[in-house]
């Protein structure tokens, strides 16, 4: 076999931001023939390296109407295998077969996320984007977080608008809140979930070189397991190679998490 | 059959103050910006305007015209993402904002374009939509309860019925007929379904033979029963991209948000790109972009 001991495929060099990639990717485990819809560069590198990974079923579009037969670097183009404009979009997202990474501007314990504007609802202090389509993706199918500074401005007591639906929301007595699953929140620092006692947010794992004490004091709240938590997992030297050489070969993930 | 060509100030002209306005296109792509700017050199007023908004409802926001929104979220699409303008008449309190899912603007078009008073969808269940909507907004139980007895109760979105749409397409003929390039209808057909006067814009207008010619049957969004005005406006959906015809006018945007920033800064770009005629702001646009290149 080839050696795999070039420069661009060490694993003893591993970077923060490549971390976040492999944990990107293994937000979709198990994911099947699902629309993948990450909405930020790290959570595409971390579908697209699934993708080519341990997830070939997965569906992934160019961000705009058009669904990759193939799977592009980040920013490149690739032959495509069928047509998703956005009203076809929402029929996926009703349709439950679905997985996004949404950003956040604010996440609590519960998992409740804010995108839509700081402040009061009718006189906000700062406006972003509205809810967007973040009610009805949590909703309807698996979502996700990418945070890519995690700190106590996003993680907080309590978001100032709900437009993702977390844990405390839910009405057990009304089955129409059956499909709400909120899968992984991964950070700059760490991999969480939900799990955490009456579906808190608790640690599965710290990315290599990332302290408890380090998570704790950039959290408003307590995170279960998060003493117990071990190391977030390395990349393979196949995982590098995809990650350096094929996907993002300009190093667009360290513009969200720095090397 | 009828002629429909229209100009922009006679479409207009059709509209009044207080009016439910729908806007079609989406974010910074294919807005009917054209019919925008001959709002915002009309005295029209008091809007309430439904949109998957970008910088339609920007411009409106800066003249004041926008008295309630219904959205699903305002975004330019590009950096700086958030329209500077809405985010104004947002943080003074300027409008009343029925913020709503995205899935759930689409709902309510289709509600209104089938002439039902609700329908109901999943989305909003748990957010804080439904405190956005002030009582507006209501749930709807099912009738047939689910495998273990147990009903569903799910938001009622209510029908978005429109006084008036405004879409802006790339060919269309002089009846209304008309379609699409590129890659996205967007929501057009069904803000045209939805309302009761429907202005259609777009960058040329040709015989039927020709429009059924260029384009795949599939692409033929909107039939007569759909449309009452046709304006042949080229370039009118600019600084947002339109299809095959154009892209996003990146720098124009910028220059938009920038503009945003100073009194001094918007007042110029008022008497440089909104308070002309449409064909000045074209020659204008055309300057800056030379100045730019």
């Amino acid at each position: 076999m080839s050696e795999i001991s070039t420069e661009t495929t060490s694993t003893d060099t591993v970077t923060r931001a490549e971390i976040c990639a492999v944990a990107c990717a293994e937000i979709f485990e198990g994911a099947g023939e699902i629309m993948a819809s990450p909405m930020s560069p790290m959570s595409i590198l971390g579908a697209r390296l699934a993708k080519l990974t341990t997830e070939p079923d997965l569906l992934l579009s160019d961000g705009e109407a058009l669904l990759f037969a193939e799977t592009p670097p980040i920013g490149g183009k690739s032959p495509i295998e069928g047509w998703i404009p956005f009203r076809k979009v929402f029929d996926v997202v009703a349709s439950g077969r679905r997985h996004v990474v949404m950003g956040a501007n604010q996440v609590d314990r519960h998992g409740n996320q804010n995108l839509s504007a700081f402040g009061p609802l009718q006189q906000p202090t700062r406006q972003m984007f509205g809810v967007r389509g973040a009610p009805g993706n949590t909703l309807n199918h698996a979502t996700s977080y990418w945070v890519s500074r995690h700190n106590k401005r996003t993680f907080v007591e309590t978001v100032d608008i709900v437009s993702g639906v977390g844990y405390d929301k839910i009405d057990p007595d009304n089955p129409a809140f059956r499909f709400h699953h909120l899968h992984r929140v991964v950070t700059n620092l760490g991999v969480f979930d939900f799990d955490g006692p009456d579906h808190t947010m608790r640690a599965r794992s710290l990315h290599p070189g990332v302290t408890a004490d380090e998570v704790a004091e950039n959290t408003s709240f307590e995170i279960a397991g998060l003493a117990e938590a071990g190391e977030s997992r390395r990349p393979t030297a196949e995982e590098l190679r995809l990650i350096r050489d094929v996907l993002d070969p300009k190093k667009v993930r360290e513009s969200e998490v720095p090397a | 059959m009828r002629d429909k060509r229209m100009s922009l100030d006679e479409v207009v002209g059709e509209l009044r103050s207080g009016m439910t306005i729908g806007i079609g296109g989406w974010g910074s792509r294919r807005k009917p910006m054209a019919l925008v700017r001959a709002i915002l050199r009309s005295d029209i007023t008091d809007l309430t305007v439904v949109s998957y908004g970008g910088p339609d409802l920007g411009l409106l926001c800066s003249a004041g015209k926008v008295r309630k929104a219904y959205y699903g979220f305002v975004s330019l699409d590009s950096a700086p993402f958030y329209d500077p303008w809405f985010a104004k008449a947002r943080t003074s309190g300027a409008l009343v904002a029925r913020e709503m899912d995205e899935g759930m603007l689409k709902c309510g078009l289709e509600a209104a374009a089938a002439r039902l008073p609700f329908l109901p969808i999943r989305a909003g269940l748990g957010s804080d939509v439904f405190n956005f909507w002030d009582g507006e907004l209501r749930t709807v139980t099912s009738p047939y309860p689910g495998e273990n007895g147990k009903p569903e109760t799910l938001t009622a979105m209510p029908a978005l019925n429109l006084d008036a749409a405004l879409v802006h397409l790339n060919i269309g003929d002089k009846h209304g007929n008309a379609a699409y390039t590129g890659v996205d209808p967007y929501f057009d057909d069904l803000y045209c379904l939805a309302a009761q006067r429907r202005y259609l814009s777009v960058e040329r207008v040709v015989e039927t033979e020709e429009l059924v010619k260029s384009v795949p049957l599939p692409s033929l969004l909107l039939n007569r029963m759909m449309v009452d005005g046709v304006v042949e406006a080229p370039g009118g959906a600019h600084f947002t991209l339109a299809g095959d015809d154009y892209k996003r006018d990146e720098k124009f945007q910028r220059h938009y948000v920038e503009s945003a920033k100073t009194p001094e800064g918007w007042q110029q770009f008022v008497d440089t790109y909104l308070s002309v005629s449409e064909d000045e702001y074209q020659a204008a646009v055309r300057a800056f972009a030379t100045k730019e290149a």
